[in-house]
């Protein structure tokens, strides 16, 4: 097959056609882009969040003529020679930022009582590319709560509408019964009338969910993931399609969540049922195989916030305790 | 007076029926097309420099060409009914006045693309308008001139038309199509671009009511002829939908190159500015374009009179220019409140985001609040830099142009008036007060 080459920030890449930007620099693996809507096992997805998009200095070797617009990487292909700018550009770690800051000026940011804190993409893209201070001064979107039945925990006012639940339930599941409702910021993920969300892939919305508009109710309040371990095990799983490799995530001798495994990317590698997630939280119904690796850039690898790759031309104000004398020695951080 | 090309028999009595619109030369350009092949209709349309008359001014023949023939797939025509800029009112004066001239069109553009099945996409709010097109259709039907075998020549046309619900956003072609298919107005993500796959995946072209009733005169004329009318790239003639502070509010056809201020002050068109009072800012083509004062919508930056045509009216560039959009012509006098207008626009843009991407979504919801700080009394001198700064970071960034139509209002007004917006800050109670305008150094109550 033919290959393309592309270079991305300066370094250069040969991929299929066919292949995404954000595809292209995952497999270099440095200054990739980050994606909150992208997921690369459900079609369709991408290209809503902004949060991945890129400047093309030149669109390819027959016609060299940069992109008008950043372009959203996840959904726009490579072509043979094309020169991509991400963190090499400031104006893309400028409209980066400023992206963030939408994303956040309705975002409840109740991170302290949040499940998904310390595994939370919209965290990491914080602390990341966020500023110190809001300019939003005015009332935070708020939505009226929705029961959508007894596995999965609807909060509306963290969802950033990234649709990769709606996509989820589309491709892996027979029927779906939620989607977006309304529009503009009053846009909201829904179920029709209030339904209840019943089958057996539902769980997977909460893994997909890169916040915590979707979380775990059988898990929620219990404990902050970061004191957990996570730990790879499998079992013989009857559903079809559902591959039984899980997380299980554990406090003490106590299985309190199973989820699915994730790659590098924070990605599901394969979707499980809800018997496994829900029903199966004694270590004797699983196979044990090991401790689970966790990206160390999250939280829950190093109980504490450091960027792990390396910092992009115009460093982004990182966290809010960094310039504090006191906590200027990381040691202190570590327990 | 000008020459008219759709207007011309637009107050003919009866025209809405076949046969009169027949009487006058209706549907010849079907038959003359019918005898061509549909290449030499395309590259007739490109000959007369025809460019799109939605908002973007793409020439329309170039964007006929980009269509996928190659794939063997059916392909679609679809005409962008669903005129729902603010200020723009020129494609439902058409259709309702005279629908055979739309359905002539789209007959010639049809064939010229090789499309079997095609649409008219109607705005939701007029279902009037729908009924008016669905009788003309099945006139059109009735006399051979849509269905199996037109007039013999062996060319099938099925050509359907159906009405959004109602959402501006569905004024984006990728958005349109998506609704069009039955699902949620949201806008695709391109590439890929309609060209290649839109309605049901398959090649389609997305063209505005004015743009596909020009081709009859074409076809009939020649493209040459046509390149003849207007000035310059800006061929034809284009209908301009005035409204705001001027004598005489309405649809005008006017030849591309008629000046501003003729446009704006003759009797032919707008009849002057109402009340005798002064002009004080234009927005030219619907509410999305950058607004411009008095100075500059009538003069070019080097003092030449500014023309009613694509290259002139965005000459300079955003600095000291805008453009002709969709001919949405807004007059504002001396009295008028840009702050407030501007708040209006935004509220609307607000309201219309379709809600998928993050920028438009949060940025115009935020940007709308700021504005209405002001109308409030309670803004600040940051406002006017943070306003104007979120409006910058949502432009360029998001899926769709709604971002850059909900951005660009919001640039101009504070490059040119930013006075006004700082009366707002510094004498709130003044500002506030109903009938009260800016006018410089002193207030002045209507």
């Amino acid at each position: 097959m033919d290959l393309l080459k592309v270079t991305i920030d300066g370094i250069e890449i040969e991929v299929p056609a066919g292949t995404t930007i954000l595809e292209a620099a995952r497999k270099i693996g440095k200054n990739v882009p980050p994606a909150m809507c992208y997921y690369s096992k459900l079609e369709g997805s991408g290209g809503k969040c902004r949060t991945c998009i890129v400047k093309v200095s030149q669109g390819s070797t027959k016609d060299p003529r940069p992109m008008p617009k950043p372009v959203a990487s996840c959904r726009t292909q490579v072509m043979d020679g094309m020169v991509v700018l991400n963190e090499t550009s400031p104006e893309i770690m400028e409209a980066r930022a400023s992206v963030v800051e939408f994303l956040l000026i309705n975002h409840p940011l109740d991170c302290p009582i949040c499940d998904q804190a310390g595994e939370c993409h919209l965290q990491d893209l914080g602390y990341a590319h966020g500023k110190q201070k809001t300019r939003y001064e005015f009332k935070r979107r708020t939505f009226d709560k929705i029961d959508i039945g007894p596995y999965v925990q609807l909060h509306m006012t963290r969802c950033i509408l990234c649709y990769r639940c709606v996509f989820t339930c589309d491709q892996i599941t027979n029927d779906r019964v939620h989607g977006v409702l309304n529009r503009g910021d009053s846009a909201e993920i829904s179920t029709y009338i209030e339904k209840s969300i019943e089958n057996d892939f539902s769980g997977n919305v909460i893994d997909v969910c890169p916040v915590g508009a979707l979380t775990d109710k059988t898990f929620r309040f219990k404990n902050r993931v970061w004191f957990t371990k996570p730990v790879n095990a499998h079992r013989n799983c009857t559903t079809d399609k559902c591959s039984g490799k899980v997380q299980l995530w554990y406090k003490g001798n106590e299985v309190i969540r199973v989820t699915a495994r994730k790659d590098q990317w924070g990605e599901v590698e394969e979707f499980i049922c809800n018997t496994c997630r829900f029903e199966k939280k004694e270590t004797t119904d699983w196979v044990i195989e090991g401790p689970a690796k966790v990206d160390n850039k999250s939280v829950i690898g190093q109980n504490h916030y450091e960027l792990s790759y390396d910092k992009p031309v115009v460093p982004p104000k990182i966290s809010l305790f960094a310039d504090h004398p006191s906590f200027k020695d990381d040691s202190k951080f570590i327990n | 007076m000008g020459i008219k090309i759709l207007t011309k028999d637009i107050d003919v009595p009866g025209i809405q029926n076949f046969q009169v619109y027949r009487s006058y030369g209706g549907y010849n350009s079907v038959e003359k097309a019918l005898r061509m092949t549909p290449d030499e209709v395309v590259e007739e349309v490109k000959k007369s420099g025809l460019r799109g008359r939605g908002g973007a001014g793409f020439p329309t023949g170039m964007k006929w060409s980009f269509i996928d023939k190659k794939s063997g797939k059916p392909r679609h025509l679809v005409c962008n009914a669903d005129e729902s800029e603010p200020g723009t009112f020129k494609d439902r004066y058409l259709m309702s006045k005279n629908p055979h001239i739309l359905i002539e069109g789209m007959i010639t553009s049809s064939f010229a693309l090789g499309a079997n099945l095609s649409y008219i996409y109607v705005r939701g709010e007029l279902m009037y308008v729908v009924n008016i097109l669905q009788r003309a259709i099945d006139e059109a039907y009735a006399n051979g001139f849509l269905g199996k075998n037109i007039l013999g020549s062996g060319y099938d046309l099925e050509l359907h038309v159906t009405c959004g619900a109602g959402a501006y956003i569905c004024g984006e072609e990728t958005a349109l199509i998506e609704s069009l298919e039955g699902k949620r107005g949201n806008p695709r993500i391109k590439p890929p671009f309609p060209a290649i796959s839109g309605v049901w995946s398959n090649p389609t072209v997305v063209n505005n009511v004015e743009s596909i009733a020009a081709v009859p005169y074409i076809v009939n004329n020649g493209g040459e002829e046509y390149a003849k009318i207007g000035i310059g790239k800006s061929t034809g003639t284009k209908l301009i939908s005035a409204s705001g502070h001027i004598n005489k509010p309405g649809v005008y056809e006017i030849e591309m190159g008629v000046t501003v201020e003729e446009f704006i002050y003759s009797e032919e068109y707008c009849g002057g500015i109402w009340k005798g009072r002064k002009l004080k800012a234009v927005v030219a083509g619907g509410s999305s374009v950058p607004i411009l004062p008095a100075n500059l919508i009538l003069k070019l930056a080097n003092g030449e009179p500014r023309l009613m045509s694509y290259e002139s009216l965005s000459d300079g560039g955003f600095a000291t220019g805008t453009m002709l959009g969709s001919g949405g012509f807004i007059v504002f006098d001396e009295t008028a409140s840009i702050v407030h207008n501007l708040w209006n626009f935004e509220r609307f843009y607000h309201h219309e985001s379709c809600g998928q991407c993050s920028p438009c979504r949060e940025g115009t919801g935020w940007v709308e609040k700021i504005l209405h700080k002001f109308l409030d009394g309670h803004a600040t001198m940051e406002d006017i830099d943070l306003v104007a700064d979120v409006a910058k970071k949502i432009e360029g960034n998001t899926i769709c142009p709604l971002g850059d139509a909900a951005a660009w209002p919001v640039a101009s007004a504070i490059k040119h008036f930013r006075p006004e917006f700082e009366w707002y800050v510094t004498n709130p109670e003044e500002a506030c007060k109903p009938g009260a305008y800016y006018t410089g150094d002193k207030l002045v109550l209507a």
